[in-house]
């Protein structure tokens, strides 16, 4: 019997798993006792195995083989996947620092003054919606260099949920623990430091974690666009050579290193969550 | 005649909801305190009392009147004001120990953090939390957390100490204790407090002096009721003291219906009694006079205001 609901929910997840799995390579198997072929697929020759999906089984082998030398280097079009995750990582966490280094200083000061509020909105408004691709353009324009531009994208892309967050933190500190500062004659920075930062501190950490997710979702777009390397350029390098086991695998491993940024921003919030 | 604390004319004033006039919440507030002094503040609720409180603190603007301690005007916070917020205002990432020892650093700057700990450790022990100073205040009982408060305010050694109902929230159990171990950290201390309360017994067995405030708006603090019970007190001992239902009936029957007949009867005599900058609070003493005190003093009231009616010219209502 098992008692603990961990222990039952990991029992039905891996049974899905296995179902989900068991489906799968059935069905990208070709039928065992398949008809004559047509002309068409005659001529094909041997491509009918890549005109299918390709099983499990497969994308697990080439997991294996990926993942034993993820850092192998040979030449601009076939680099492990450990490189190229490592170039996306860089991208998007260079893009993501100056982000919330720019996003938590304006954040503040649009926090605690109701004037730069009021005057800054609006161009926040207006900025917010606009999807971080549609940067690229200019981006690549002004910037020149395509490396920059995906950073700038990220940059983009991850600054409003911060800003907002930050300025909606800040802002709504509790009266009380201002004037607590205040009637121990705290200077502002002291008074930023001590008091308003750690009480908008979860506030901020969620708009930071919902950034940093942001950012993975749109790194790949980019790369996709500007090339060269990254896992974004990755999918779509094996896609053109119609390798679509390896597109499966670095679906796959688009998610898990996804998965692997949200936790650590989790662990974070958890650490500067307080109860009232 | 120097006071500790003097409170001069003082009154706050809202634009009233349909923003043509004002809503006056108190005026002519004109009161003393000593150095040394515990004060106890009554009034309905409603009564302007934590907005006074948070005029002497520097944390809200008066009106009009003016403020001055130690011969200094008040204007702003400072941590010669130590304040105690209704609802406890500790900083709720910080540990017991931390929210004392954020005070005691914004006090004195200069100490390191061993001097920090152990002096905010004495006080701590002086409101007996000893063995929960790193707990979050979301750890301990609502009792347990105005100790705190306590400790962080009487820790920073300000000149006066502000509490604002600071047991308002506590069952009667819980509030004892506390009250009596705010009497001994006062003794230890002889600070100047200046308290909010709801509660007549509480205020009789805390206090020095206790203000009476009429119903708002247009409150006053109208008396000052010496009590003349001699310290030590303690919660059993102070009410056989002869003085004590004197005291308290006095008390009582002004919550009960002086404090809203006196502001009927300012607002029947119309707009301009309203400005009487120098209505000092009506020293009482119930220990010692006999009976017929309330309508005594209801008479001398009228009498004086009506006097005062008299002097003015014709009415500047504002
Ligand atoms: N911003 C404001 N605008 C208008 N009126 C206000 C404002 N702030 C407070 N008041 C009024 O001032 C009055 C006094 O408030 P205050 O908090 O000082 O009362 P109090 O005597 O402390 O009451 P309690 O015993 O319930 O704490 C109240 O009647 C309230 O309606
Ligand atoms: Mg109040």
């Amino acid at each position: 019997m098992l008692r603990s609901l961990n222990a039952r929910a990991t029992v039905v997840s891996l049974l899905f798993l296995a179902v989900l799995l068991g489906l799968w390579e059935i069905n990208s198997h070709a039928p065992a006792a398949s008809s004559a072929k047509s002309e068409y697929e005659l001529l094909m020759g041997g491509a009918e195995q890549e005109t299918r999906v390709p099983p499990p089984s497969a994308v697990i082998e080439r997991a294996v083989e990926e993942l034993s030398d993820p850092f192998y280097d040979a030449g601009p079009n076939d680099k492990g996947i450990g490189i190229q995750l490592a170039y996306s990582i860089y991208r998007v966490l260079s893009g993501y620092f100056m982000a919330a280094l720019v996003a938590i200083l304006c954040g503040f000061l649009i926090g605690m003054s109701p004037l730069m509020y009021k005057s800054l909105n609006p161009y926040i408004q207006v900025l917010r919606p606009i999807s971080p691709l549609a940067w690229m353009p200019l981006a690549l324009f002004i910037i020149k260099d395509s490396e920059a531009s995906a950073i700038f994208v990220i940059f983009i892309c991850s600054i409003w949920p911060m800003l907002i967050n930050t300025a909606f933190g800040v802002a709504s500190v509790r009266k009380d623990w201002v004037n607590v500062a205040r009637t121990h004659e705290l200077s502002p920075w002291r008074t930023a430091f001590t008091v308003i930062l750690p009480a908008a501190a979860p506030t901020i950490l969620t708009g930071m974690r919902i950034s940093i997710g942001i950012a993975w979702l749109v790194i790949v777009a980019a790369e996709m666009l500007v090339g060269g390397t990254g896992i974004g350029y990755y999918v779509w390098n094996e896609w053109n050579n119609l390798d679509l086991t390896s597109v499966i695998f670095s679906i796959l491993m688009i998610g898990v290193v996804g998965m692997l940024l949200d936790m650590a921003l989790s662990a974070v919030t958890r650490l500067v969550r307080y109860q009232e | 005649m120097k006071h500790f604390l003097q409170v001069q004319g003082l009154a706050k004033r809202y634009p009233s909801p349909d923003g043509k006039g004002r809503l006056t919440v108190f005026e002519d507030a004109n009161f003393t305190v000593e150095k040394g002094e515990f004060v106890c503040v009554i009034g309905h609720s409603g009564c302007g009392k934590s907005t006074i409180l948070n005029i002497l603190a520097g944390l809200d603007e008066a009106s009009a009147g003016t403020v001055i301690m130690n011969g200094k005007e008040v204007a702003g916070p400072s941590l010669q004001r130590g304040v105690v917020f209704q609802n406890y205002s500790l900083l709720p990432w910080l540990s017991a120990l931390n929210n004392v020892a954020f005070g005691v650093r914004a006090r004195w700057p200069e100490w390191n953090k061993w001097q920090v700990t152990e002096h905010s450790m004495k006080f701590l022990e002086l409101v007996s939390l000893k063995d929960a100073i790193n707990r979050k205040p979301a750890q301990l009982s609502g009792g347990m957390r105005q100790r705190v408060s306590i400790a962080r305010a009487f820790a920073t050694q300000p000149q006066l100490l502000l509490l604002d109902e600071p047991f308002g929230a506590l069952d009667a159990l819980t509030r004892g204790v506390i009250q009596e171990e705010l009497l001994k950290i006062w003794h230890e201390t002889k600070q100047t407090v200046f308290m909010i309360t709801h509660d007549v017994d509480e205020a009789i067995l805390l206090s020095d002096r206790v203000l009476l405030m009429t119903n708002g708006p247009h409150a006053r603090v109208a008396e000052s009721v010496k009590i003349a019970i001699p310290r030590p007190r303690d919660r059993n001992s102070v009410i056989h003291h002869p003085a004590y239902y004197r005291i308290r009936n006095h008390l009582v029957e002004f919550l009960l219906s002086r404090s809203r007949e006196l502001t009927d009867h300012a607002a029947r005599s119309g707009e301009n009694m309203n400005t009487d900058p120098a209505a000092i609070p009506l020293e009482v003493d119930p220990s010692l006079e006999n009976s017929g005190i309330p309508d005594l003093a209801l008479k001398r009231r009228t009498a004086r205001a009506q006097v005062i009616d008299h002097l003015k010219p014709t009415s500047t209502s504002a």
